[in-house]
C-alpha cells in the first residue's frame, strides 16, 4: 500500500467500460453479438487527438497498467515502472489507453462473462480469439475515444505481437509501433510450453470440461502448476540463481516431497497467488492466441511481404538474457522490415531478468522507450497541427 | 558538415539504399537521409550513439559487426558506408568482402597511417603516434589494425576491387593538391569509393 502515491505515478485511477453492439467476426468464424471492453486511460487526449498512445497487455496483464485503483493497493499497475508523469511513456505528454484483451478475466467479455444469448456464464464456450480479433476491436475503442490516428502503439511479449498486427491491419492509424521482447511466431518449444500449461489445467478434475465455475470450482492445481511452468520460461536460469540459488528451507536434507529448496517455495506461491487473480478458461484462451499468431502465414511465410502494407516506424526491444523470446526472434522481426525498407531501429538491452526484463525499469530501456516516442510524438503533433 | 563526409555526400546518388555500419551519431546518414533521400539504416553497438540516432529519427540497429552481418541479402543495399571505423574490425579484408556482398557500391574512409607525421612519430620517437585524430594509446585504443593508403590500394588490387574513386584529406579534412598528389604520405584520411 503507497502511504503517500509517489510523484511520478498516475495516481488514483478508475477504469471505464465501452459498450459495443456492432457484431464483431472473429477468426474462429463466430461472431460476438455484443461485447465489452474495460480500459484506462492516463494522461490528457489534446485537441488534435494526436498524442495517443495504446498499450497492448501480454499473456497475464490487463488494462491496469499504471497507478493504483484504491490507496489500499499493494501494487500498481503492471507497467508503472514505465508510465507515469516524466516516465518513459511520460503521461505529461501523451493521452495513455490500455484495456482488458476479449477474452480476458478483468472486466472485458470473455469466459467468466453473461453470454447475452442464453443468459449463461460464458466459460468454456466462449470462441477462440485471435490477437487479429484483438486489434480489431481495439480500433472500435479507439474509434469510440476519437483517436483515428496513434501516435504510438506499444506492447511486449504477446502485446508485441499485438503491435506488429496493428501495423499490419491499420497501417495508417499508427505513426509508431514498439515492440519490445517479442516473436513474429511462436517457436515450436514456445508453442510445447503452451500446450504443457493447458494441459495441466485441463487434467485437473476441478476443470470440468471448463465449467468450473457451474461447480462451484476452480482447477487451482491445474492453473498454478500452468503459472509456475510458465514462471519458469519468463526468468532466466541466472536471475533464478542469484535468487534462489540452493538455498534450503532447512540446514539438512528432508528426504521428502515437501519444500526443500527456496526456489521451490516461490514457484509454489506464484503459482497459488495466481489462481486467485486469474481465469483458467482466459488463460487457455490466451497462449491459444500466442499459438495461433503468424503474419507471415498469409504471405507465404514471408514476413517481409506481409510488413510491406505497413507505414510506421518501428522500434523493436529486446533482452539478453530472454529465452522465452530471444533477441533472435527479435531480430526476425527488425531484419523482415529492412528487408520490407520500413523504418526500423533496434536495440538490445543488457539485462538479466529473463523474458520478465520488459516489465523492469532497467535505465537504458527506459531511455530508449522515452527518446523514441518522445521524438515521435513531437513530430506527430507538428505534423498534425501542420494539416489542420 | 565535415568535408570528408561533403566529400562523400557529393558521390551519394539521391533516393538509393544506404546502410551505414558503425555509424556513430548517425552525422552522415541524417545529411544524406535529409538531403538525398536516402532509404537508410545505421549499424552501432555504442549505446549513446545509438540513442542520438534514435532522437533525430535516422533507423539505427544494434548489431554486432563482428559478429557477422549474415542477415543481409546478397545486393540488397545500393551502397555500404564504413567511415573511420574499418581499422576497429578483427578482419577488415573479410569485412570489406561482406561489404561488396550486401551493396553494390562502398564507400570507405580510414586513417591513413602514412601519413608523414606518424611516419616521423614511429622514426623518431620509437613510440607509436598519438595524434589529434588518433587520440589513444596503443593498448586502449579501439584502432587494432592501422593500414596506409597504399595497403588499401594494394588490398583492393589483389581482391580484383574495383576502385571508382578517391580521395584524400589533410587533419582538418580540407582536400589540396598536393595531398592529392600523394596521398600516402599527406592524407590524414583516406576516401574510397569502390565496387566489385
Amino acid at each position: 500500500m503507497p502511504d503517500v502515491i509517489p510523484a511520478d505515478s498516475v495516481g488514483i485511477v478508475t477504469p471505464q467500460i465501452a459498450p459495443f453492439d456492432t457484431p464483431l467476426a472473429l477468426s474462429c468464424g463466430h461472431t460476438l453479438s455484443s461485447y465489452q471492453l474495460i480500459y484506462e486511460t492516463y494522461g490528457t487526449l489534446n485537441e488534435q487527438a494526436s498524442n495517443a498512445i495504446l498499450i497492448c497487455h501480454a499473456l497475464s496483464g490487463d488494462h491496469h497498467a499504471a497507478g493504483y485503483h484504491a490507496m489500499a493497493d499493494k501494487k500498481p499497475g503492471w507497467w508503472d515502472t514505465a508510465i507515469g508523469p516524466g516516465k518513459a511513456i511520460d503521461t505529461n505528454q501523451y493521452f495513455v489507453i490500455s484495456l482488458n484483451n476479449l477474452g480476458g478475466c478483468c472486466g472485458s467479455t470473455g469466459p467468466t462473462t453473461i453470454n447475452p444469448e442464453t443468459g449463461q456464464r460464458w466459460e468454456a464456450s466462449f470462441p477462440i480469439v485471435t490477437v487479429e480479433d484483438w486489434v480489431e476491436s481495439q480500433a472500435r475503442l479507439a474509434d469510440v475515444l476519437g483517436i483515428e490516428t496513434f501516435a504510438a502503439i506499444v506492447g511486449g511479449s504477446l502485446g508485441g505481437m499485438q503491435v506488429l498486427e496493428w501495423s499490419i491491419r491499420f497501417p495508417t492509424r499508427l505513426k509508431a509501433a514498439v515492440i519490445v521482447a517479442s516473436a513474429p511466431k511462436l517457436s515450436t518449444q514456445n508453442i510445447a510450453f503452451n500446450e504443457v500449461a493447458r494441459q495441466s489445467i485441463r487434467r485437473d478434475p476441478d476443470f470440468f470440461d471448463g465449467q468450473y465455475l457451474d461447480h462451484d470450482s476452480v482447477p487451482t492445481n491445474g492453473l498454478g502448476l500452468a503459472r509456475m511452468l510458465g514462471h519458469i520460461t519468463y526468468l532466466s536460469d541466472d536471475a533464478m540463481g542469484a535468487k534462489f540459488g540452493r538455498q534450503m528451507r532447512h540446514d539438512t536434507y528432508q528426504y521428502h516431497y515437501g519444500v526443500e529448496f527456496e526456489v521451490e517455495s516461490y514457484l509454489r506461491y506464484q503459482g497459488e497467488a495466481f489462481t486467485k487473480r486469474f481465469d483458467a478458461n482466459t488463460y487457455m484462451l490466451m497462449t491459444k492466441a500466442l499459438d495461433y499468431f503468424d503474419p507471415a502465414a498469409r504471405t507465404d511465410g514471408d514476413l517481409s511481404v506481409a510488413l510491406s502494407k505497413a507505414q510506421c516506424e518501428f522500434l523493436l526491444v529486446s533482452f539478453t538474457t530472454d529465452w522465452r523470446f530471444s533477441p533472435e526472434r527479435s531480430e526476425e522481426i527488425v531484419d523482415a522490415l529492412v528487408k520490407a525498407g520500413k523504418q526500423v531501429s533496434y536495440a538490445k538491452i543488457e539485462a538479466t531478468e529473463g523474458h520478465d526484463a520488459f516489465l523492469f525499469p532497467i535505465p537504458r530501456y527506459m531511455t530508449v522507450l522515452n527518446t523514441f516516442l518522445t521524438r515521435i510524438s513531437k513530430q506527430h503533433i507538428l505534423e498534425k497541427n501542420h494539416a489542420l | 558538415m565535415r568535408s570528408d563526409l561533403e566529400i562523400i555526400d557529393e558521390w551519394v546518388k539521391p533516393n538509393i539504399r544506404v546502410l551505414d555500419l558503425a555509424c556513430g551519431p548517425g552525422e552522415l546518414l541524417h545529411h544524406l537521409i535529409q538531403n538525398k533521400q536516402v532509404n537508410g539504416y545505421g549499424l552501432e553497438i555504442g549505446h549513446e550513439d545509438l540513442n542520438t540516432c534514435l532522437e533525430k529519427g535516422i533507423p539505427v540497429l544494434e548489431q554486432n559487426i563482428d559478429e557477422g552481418l549474415q542477415n543481409f541479402d546478397d545486393q540488397s543495399f545500393d551502397l555500404v558506408l564504413m567511415t573511420h571505423a574499418l581499422q576497429q574490425f578483427r578482419r577488415p579484408d573479410l569485412l570489406i568482402d561482406e561489404m561488396l556482398r550486401i551493396g553494390k557500391e562502398c564507400i570507405i574512409t580510414f586513417p591513413n597511417f602514412g601519413h608523414w607525421r606518424s611516419r616521423m612519430h614511429l622514426a623518431l620517437k620509437g613510440r607509436m603516434p598519438v595524434s589529434d585524430f588518433l587520440p589513444y594509446n596503443w593498448y586502449d585504443t579501439p584502432n587494432i589494425h592501422f593500414f596506409t593508403f597504399q595497403d588499401f590500394e594494394r588490398l583492393c588490387h589483389e581482391k580484383d576491387i574495383k576502385v571508382l574513386r578517391w580521395a584524400a584529406v589533410d587533419g582538418q579534412l580540407k582536400d589540396h593538391w598536393w595531398i592529392r598528389s600523394m596521398p600516402n604520405l599527406f592524407s590524414e584520411t583516406a576516401i574510397f569509393h569502390i565496387s566489385r
